[in-house]
């Protein structure tokens, strides 16, 4: 059987109502592992105790990129198979990232006021992120904007691949540009340049927000389905009116 | 502890946007799920499965 053949909208529903509270359960057991061993971590020599907020900060920025590549892929399978899965979870996924990439930057701005002296600056690593949240919310006014759900998706599946070059823009912007923000330090040539007892409580509360991410995203995909179910259950009672 | 007011701040924020883009996604998923139980009770799906022999 091929993969795209389990793949479909009444395996999905069957498969996610049992793992869904699973995934839930964990992504709260996760977090109260993560949150407490982060604030248990030593501060750190320079940030001192605002490094708090790089554990959360740092993955909302993650799970930003993450929900947008998820999205690109979801694009792929629109255009080329036009896989009504792929466009459910393509849609389902706009809201949950684009609120991930929103904490990024406000939690950015908290964590900026005291180790910049500001909440803002036109940094290609901010800006970038600050299109990849404009670009998020474009997708869904775009979804908002064309009645035909078909016509919707393929055209917010073009949008989104156009607007996936921003994705390794925002990842290696740091690197391209003489930016404020700061390089890299978890995922780099020659590995993290954080310690340990700084490093585990973060990967912990990554591991945790991204568990909140994919039982969100499941729960908005269960949603959509059941939203297509209605409303081709209500054009069929509009058919049979007139008939 | 130093700059505490940023760092509840942080927490507090995100726990909030999670939170309520939690209880939107589960009052969705409950208004749909509902929407969709009154059509079948209304026989919508079953009145055209009966006609072609499908079984939804």
């Amino acid at each position: 059987m091929a993969i795209l053949d389990l793949a479909n909208p009444v395996r999905f529903l069957s498969l996610s109502a049992r793992i869904l509270p699973w995934i839930a359960a964990a992504a709260v057991v996760t977090l109260a592992i993560g949150f407490y061993l982060a604030f248990q971590a030593p501060p750190d020599y320079q940030q001192g105790e605002t490094v708090r907020i790089m554990y959360i900060h740092v993955p909302f920025a993650w799970l930003g990129m993450f929900g947008y590549s998820m999205m690109a892929a979801s694009s792929i399978g629109i255009l080329v198979w036009r896989h009504p899965l792929a466009d459910v979870a393509h849609k389902a996924a706009a809201p949950v990232g684009a609120t991930f990439t929103a904490l990024c930057l406000i939690t950015g701005a908290l964590w900026g006021r005291p180790m910049w002296g500001t909440y803002w600056v036109w940094d290609a690593r901010l800006t970038s992120m600050l299109v990849l949240l404009l670009l998020y919310l474009g997708l869904m006014a775009l979804r908002a904007a064309i009645d035909d759900p078909n016509r919707a998706g393929r055209a917010a599946a073009v949008l989104t691949l156009v607007g996936f070059i921003n994705v390794p823009i925002v990842k290696f912007s740091v690197d391209w540009w003489n930016t404020l923000h700061q390089p890299a330090s978890v995922f780099r040539m020659g590995g993290s340049t954080i310690d340990s007892s700084l490093l585990w409580p973060l990967l912990i509360c990554a591991v945790g927000f991204t568990l909140v991410f994919i039982a969100l995203h499941m729960l908005g995909m269960r949603t959509e389905i059941l939203r297509r179910r209605v409303q081709a259950l209500e054009a069929r009672a509009a058919a049979e009116a007139l008939a | 502890m130093t700059h505490f007011v940023f760092i509840a701040a942080s927490y507090g924020v995100s726990l909030l946007a999670l939170g309520l883009l939690a209880l939107w996604l589960v009052l969705d998923y409950r208004s749909q799920r509902r929407t969709l139980s009154e059509l079948e009770a209304r026989g919508v799906g079953r009145r055209r499965a009966n006609r072609t022999g499908e079984s939804e």
